[in-house]
């Protein structure tokens, strides 16, 4: 019995974490694993931070990753990337959106945004790091960002045996297909 | 078929596979996409936004009566409203088979408590059913209507937030069609004046007992036999995590219909068993039943009595064990949750703080994104208890003030969706009896915190088609609010409403004030596009030369506005036009212009 995988995606609300989840389940599923995901809809939609927590193996209990057990966390804001840092399996790695979205109190002057996240999380576990949006712009358009991360995520699980091209023909408007699955190779290949 | 759903879409699925005809609901996270859900099963179940969960009740009891399968959802609070109905239709029993589904929300993601509805199936006698999964979600809705109609009693599908919004592979079935009687009254059944109410209550005991006997032996609730050193009796969403933490170390009781709870079931899987552990999320609900039947267990003197519970709960309160991680000194900071760039209750709250901070003003509040009036740097919401509640708790405190002889004036703050909910009946106590607060209805023309459905005043059903719309003014005037202290802003003009609030704050009377903008999230309608024209055709930008870098404009707590030490800028990809910092800024250094 294979041991259970996890990854967690961690972002602010409105990033696009529910489509990349989305297609990630979905190949997984049809790879024959047994999948579970959650994520915590409400509040934390307007400008909170929100987490989609993916699970999968032969047999999958729990929809939560706990603490110190995710494989690999995809952050798209790197103050999140910190913030999960606990939940970071030991030899565990790191994809980061370096990027910075200021919460409000940091806007109100109520607090400061800590600087130089991403290096001080390099002195600690195994970071992939890069601009996602850029990357996304480059090919056409910056929201196809959070397909750029998906690409680096797979990448990172060794997810390679799954027809990811199927997945995001069947998951995303076929005006978008091509442009998600130069954004899936581009972030594939970082 | 395989496919990945929510607990709420297999909830969803369920019904429709379960025969289900009719349903209705008000939302309320983390229910609200149940029906959401309904609608692609639109040629075989009826689906409807009710005005609260007490209207959604029953009009599906009625659907029940009239001997169609038939069920409401709601989030956990939703059942204290919908409780007048459900504790007598628990004496009556079911025609058509009944499912009321009550999503609980431990940890508090989206809730003002934490009440653990699984005390409300004991004390009303409703049959409960907990799953743990969304293909339980699917199977226990799809065989709950049978189940009902077998009993002759309503069902509670018993489901927490992590059910609800968890993902999970569901194998899919057929639908089962139920035939639908024809109809005839059933005067000693369902009219429950004393004397038939009298004799129910006795059925009802015996309907208890049935069901007692027949969870001892069903398929809701199995036995895991592992090794039996340690037993385990958990229910919903916990099975999972102590299936994680013992694995086969342990066996297990998993229990899926628990009230009424399977007593025999219980006393023998006891006996086999060396000691026994309950895991359950909030109150101890199965445990107080074990220990009532004189068997010792270990449950809540070491799990949490509140909150969400998870693995790693678990393993440490068991087994002592915490997993190695990786640590920090580097501090984050907290991200609240912030009304919206651009949202219609920006101008108001912004307004009513300023007065708040000069006159001292009482500001009720409700339910809602308004809610969120009440955090910084607006920090202009003095109240929230309940759906409704505001302009009631305004009525109550302005009598109490003024009898006091106070001169504090009382402002409450409510939803368009929020009023029709319940808070219409509290502007009705506010006119009979002759309070002065300032009802303020925020009309954004959806309900917004759930995620957009329609109500009374949208003019669309959740089905899609177009309807009457109430008119709030029309309403708040056969009420009987005077016409002159009616008034309606567009809330993005502080102007406008300041105005209205010193015309209406000066009487002495119930006044009502009706902000009408659209939420910016909408999906706008031809109507709002046609009412409202300037929707999202402009934007805001700072003048950097005439910027002083005062921060009045951040103290609208706009999130589009990024500031820095050196200066402000606005986020071009989230101002949608509101023009609420342009009218703060003391330097004109903002300007409109096209999107």
């Amino acid at each position: 019995m294979s041991e259970v995988k996890n990854i967690l995606l961690v972002g602010v609300g409105g990033q696009g974490t529910i489509l990349a989840s989305k297609i990630l389940t979905s190949g997984l599923m049809k790879a024959g694993y047994d999948v579970k995901m959650s994520e915590i809809h409400g509040m934390s939609q307007r400008g909170g931070s929100v987490s989609t927590q993916v699970r999968y193996g032969d047999k999958v209990y729990s929809p939560i990753v706990g603490k110190g057990s995710a494989d690999v966390i995809v952050a798209f804001e790197e103050m999140e990337a910190l913030r999960w840092l606990d939940h970071l399996k030991i030899g565990g790695k790191m994809v980061i959106n370096d990027h910075q979205i200021q919460p409000v109190p940091v806007n109100l002057g109520m607090a400061e945004y800590p600087e130089g996240i991403i290096e001080h999380l390099k002195e600690k576990v195994d970071v992939l790091s890069f601009k996602a949006a850029e990357v996304a712009t480059e090919l056409g358009n910056p929201k196809a960002m959070n397909i750029v991360l998906l690409g680096a995520l797979v990448k990172a699980m060794g997810l390679d045996d799954i027809d990811w091209d199927a997945e995001i023909e069947a998951n995303v408007k076929a005006k978008f297909v091509e442009l998600n699955k130069k954004a899936f190779h581009a972030g594939y290949n970082l | 078929m395989k496919v990945i759903m929510s607990g709420n879409e297999a909830i969803a699925r369920g019904a429709y596979e379960g025969g289900a005809r009719f349903a209705s609901a008000y939302p309320g996270t983390p229910s609200t996409e149940i029906l959401e859900n309904m609608p692609q099963y639109g040629d075989a179940v009826y689906s409807e936004w009710a005005p609260n969960e007490k209207v959604a009740t029953e009009a599906a009891i009625g659907a029940s009566i009239a001997g169609v399968r038939s069920f409401c959802a709601m989030k956990h609070v939703g059942m204290n409203v919908a409780a007048d109905p459900i504790y007598t239709f628990a004496y009556t029993g079911v025609t058509g088979g009944f499912v009321m589904v009550v999503a609980d929300d431990p940890g508090q993601h989206s809730s003002q408590n934490e009440q653990d509805n699984r005390n409300q199936a004991k004390a009303a006698r409703l049959l409960m059913l907990e799953p743990s999964d969304s293909q339980e979600a699917h199977d226990f809705m799809k065989k709950a209507f049978a189940l009902s109609e077998k009993m002759d009693m309503p069902v509670l599908m018993h489901v927490t937030t992590r059910v609800c919004h968890s993902k999970g592979i569901v194998e899919l079935g057929e639908r089962e069609e139920a035939d639908v009687p024809d109809y005839e009254p059933k005067i000693k059944k369902y009219v429950t004046a004393p004397a038939n109410a009298k004799v129910l209550r006795a059925t009802l005991e015996d309907r208890v007992k049935a069901a007692r006997e027949y969870a001892c032996n069903c398929e809701f609730n199995r036995v895991e036999m592992h090794d039996t050193k340690i037993g385990v009796i958990t229910s919903g969403v916990s099975y999972q995590y102590a299936r994680e933490t013992f694995g086969d170390n342990a066996s297990y009781l998993k229990l899926g219909l628990t009230f009424p709870m399977p007593t025999c079931l219980i006393k023998d899987f006891c006996s086999k068993v060396d000691k026994v552990y309950v895991v359950e999320e909030m109150d101890p609900y199965i445990e107080e039943h074990v220990k009532m039947l004189g068997i010792e267990c270990t449950g809540k003197d070491v799990i949490p009595r509140f909150d969400e519970l998870n693995t790693d709960i678990v393993r440490k309160a068991f087994l002592g064990v915490e997993p190695e991680t990786y640590t920090s000194d580097m501090k984050t900071v907290v991200r609240p949750p912030a009304l919206c760039a651009g949202c219609p209750h920006r101008g108001l709250f912004y307004c009513l703080s300023k007065r708040e901070k000069k006159d001292g003003i009482m500001i009720t509040g409700d339910i809602g994104c308004y809610t969120l009036g009440m955090a910084a740097p607006l920090n202009a919401l003095h109240s929230c208890i309940c759906m409704g509640a505001s302009i009631s708790q305004g009525h109550g405190a302005s009598i109490a003030l003024r009898d006091a002889g106070k001169k504090t004036k009382v402002v409450s703050v409510i939803g368009d969706s929020t009023f029709f909910h319940t808070g219409v009946n509290s502007l009705m106590d506010a006119v009979y009896n002759s309070g002065s607060n300032l009802s303020i209805i925020l009309d954004n023309r959806i309900t917004g915190m759930t995620g957009h459905q329609q109500n009374p005043g949208t003019g669309y059903t959740l089905m899609g088609k177009e309807a009457p719309e109430v008119d709030i003014p029309a309403l708040c005037k056969a009420i009987g609010v005077k016409e002159e202290n009616i008034i309606t802003v567009n809330p993005n003009h502080l102007d406008e409403v300041n105005a209205a609030l010193d015309t209406l704050l000066a009487k002495d009377e119930p006044t009502v004030l009706i902000t009408r903008w659209p939420c910016v999230l909408k999906k706008f309608s031809k109507q709002d596009l046609d009412e409202f024209p300037t929707l999202h055709k402009t934007q805001c930008v700072i003048d950097q030369d005439k910027c002083k870098n005062c921060k009045m404009c951040v103290k609208t707590g706009c999130p589009a506005l990024i500031s820095t030490k050196e200066k402000v800028v606005i986020d071009y990809t989230s101002c949608n036009g509101c023009t609420v910092c342009k009218q703060v800024c003391p330097f004109k250094a903002i300007e409109e212009v096209t999107r």
